[in-house]
């Protein structure tokens, strides 16, 4: 290590290798810990009590932990019953998703139909509209066909999303050779047939990826959401940290808003750390190309 | 089901399965037209009309043309509120782009040998994945009055009393900047990452046999070359920029205070959709679709264009 730094050094007029790597490392260590600082915090002022809490910071956990949970559960926000509801949500729009994201690029790849390429074409300049825009219009229709403060105009939509899309018709394009789906044909397997016992095996990887992103995005959705549903006993979880906020938060028992937060943040923090690598990998796999 | 027709027409079964292409496609354009088209064109038909409620009396829906455009515009809150949002989005996309461009850098550079690069990539996307809500509501109560922030500033004497961080335009604007900061550096590296992992090898070789250093390097070979990917990257910031809503909402309770400094676009619209002055919002979201329509067909362009073949 030490031979390459004094060549590098000899032949470069710039910094040394051995300083520019020591500024990498002081440089990577501020950021992450501005990264992980607030977890910290976070996961300390849950553990302590409410008046404990008021006399200051302190950096070693506290005993309450358990007990501002039990308050939580005892309290007036309707905290279990709310990740509940984000499981339900979450978890159907995720399978929603990734199974017809999959049947849409299928669609694509291993048919030529007339207006392919139109379609084709057309799903990806949708691809970054964002929802916001037609919230308007989504609401009011909702509210015609009757399904406002229901989960269906949370979880439905996923059926029709470009970017998970667009993120299995690349993967089918390096993955998935048309000559398997010819032999399938030639067995006798119907086309839908083969889609479900075939394809979809096939895309597992790709449909692990997608359905965490998307899990995560309807977990931390908050915008439509709290939009549509208005029975308290319906909320998510976002809509209820948002009802934390505009009460009158002061007369809070601050170790219960922590705990609160916490129960938010935690559960896709360790699944994260369970499937870093998955994700990581995920990111650029769905993005650009040169 | 397609033995027979297999031995009688080749072509018929060609045509016959690829009917299928259009069946598998139903899902998505059935769930597009309901969920999306219909409402998007909903709300550009409700932008052309005034429709409110002013106390207990509701007032429209009449046709008034263009009217709520013409007041939007004039009355000063578009053009405040896209000044908020974009002041806000600034704040947080140049620390962004920087610290990006840096990292991604040092750990595509192979003569740095960076140790533990899964590790800090790991830590560095983690906030990307949590809920913004939660993490402003975290930020308000650590930056409130006598929240932790205040308290650690005060003991080690850096302020004589508790700074109002709420109550200041310049502190709550840069609080919102720095979360949309840390919750995308680490994806935006990643990307750009990418990008320089792609760029030929040999090119850094013949730059270092001719001499040059990694600063120049970095300025005359690797920019250049990821110019690309950097438009994509600003220009899809720029329209997640524009949608800024969870965190100046929460933090700000949706007031956008002090003095609606912090108001965005997007909270502008939801304050219309809540009160359901749906005239004024439709004009918002027209404004809105047609920029980041405008936006989304340069990404197209740089970007997906040639996938379509």
């Amino acid at each position: 290590m030490s031979e390459n730094a004094i060549k590098n050094n000899t032949t470069s007029k710039g910094m040394n290798v051995h300083a520019r790597r020591t500024i990498a490392y002081i440089v990577l260590s501020i950021l992450s810990f501005l990264c992980l600082i607030w977890f910290y915090i976070l996961f300390i002022n849950a553990t302590r009590s409410n008046s404990g809490l008021k006399t200051g910071f302190t950096v070693i956990p506290g005993r309450f932990l358990i007990q501002n949970f039990t308050n939580m559960i005892n309290g007036t926000v309707p905290v279990l019953n709310g990740m509940l509801n984000s499981v339900i949500v979450a978890g159907l729009s995720a399978g929603l998703c990734v199974y017809f994201s999959c049947m849409t690029a299928y669609a694509i790849h291993a048919y030529k139909f007339k207006g392919r390429n139109s379609i084709f074409t057309f799903i990806l300049m949708i691809m970054m509209i964002p929802t916001q825009v037609t919230a308007l219009g989504f609401i009011s229709f909702m509210g015609k066909l009757g399904l406002m403060d229901s989960f269906v105009p949370l979880i439905v939509p996923a059926i029709a999303a470009p970017v998970a899309f667009f993120y299995m018709k690349q993967y089918m394009d390096s993955n998935l050779p048309l000559s398997l789906l010819e032999a399938a044909r030639i067995d006798g397997c119907g086309e839908f047939k083969t889609f479900n016992s075939i394809v979809v095996p096939l895309m597992k990887p790709a449909i692990a990826v997608e359905a965490i992103f998307t899990f995560v995005s309807s977990w931390n959705n908050y915008f439509t959401p709290a939009l549509i549903l208005s029975t308290d006993k319906k909320k998510t979880l976002p809509i209820l940290i948002a009802q934390l906020r505009s009460a009158d938060w002061l007369k809070f028992d601050m170790g219960v808003v922590y705990v609160t937060i916490a129960f938010s943040i935690f559960p896709v923090i360790v699944v994260y750390l369970i499937l870093s690598k998955y994700i990581v990998g995920g990111v650029t796999a769905g993005g650009v190309k040169e | 089901m397609s033995d027979k027709k297999y031995k009688h027409k080749q072509k018929s079964m060609v045509v016959s399965y690829n009917r299928w292409g259009y069946i598998f496609l139903i899902p998505f354009f059935v769930v597009y037209l309901v969920f999306q088209f219909i409402p998007l064109v909903t709300t550009i038909y409700n932008s052309f009309f005034e429709n409110y409620r002013s106390g207990l009396t509701q007032i429209g829906p009449n046709f008034v043309g263009l009217q709520n455009y013409i007041t939007i515009v004039t009355n000063g809150d578009l053009i405040n509120y896209s000044k908020n949002t974009m002041i806000m989005w600034i704040i947080g996309f140049i620390p962004q782009i920087f610290f990006s461009l840096l990292l991604g850098a040092w750990f595509t550079d192979p003569s740095l040998r960076l140790k533990g690069q899964r590790f800090f990539k790991t830590v560095i996307y983690l906030p990307n994945l949590i809920m913004a809500s939660a993490f402003s509501m975290l930020f308000f109560t650590l930056f409130s009055d006598n929240g932790p922030i205040n308290s650690i500033l005060v003991n080690l004497h850096l302020l004589a009393q508790p700074f109002k961080f709420m109550s200041n335009a310049t502190a709550v604007r840069c609080l919102v900047g720095f979360m949309n900061f840390v919750m995308w550096f680490g994806n935006t590296t990643i990307l750009l990452m990418a990008g320089m992992m792609g760029i030929d090898q040999s090119l850094f070789e013949a730059a270092e046999v001719d001499g040059a250093t990694s600063t120049q390097v970095f300025w005359k070979i690797t920019l250049p070359i990821l110019r690309p990917i950097l438009v994509y990257v600003l220009i899809t910031s720029l329209i997640g920029g524009l949608q800024m809503f969870d965190v100046p909402q929460i933090l700000t309770n949706g007031t956008g205070d002090p003095a609606r400094s912090s108001m965005t676009l997007i909270m502008f619209l939801n304050k219309h959709l809540f009160s359901k002055n749906f005239g004024m919002g439709g004009a918002l979201s027209v404004f809105l679709f047609i920029i980041t329509g405008i936006l989304s067909m340069i990404v197209f362009k740089i970007s997906y264009a040639g996938e379509v073949k």
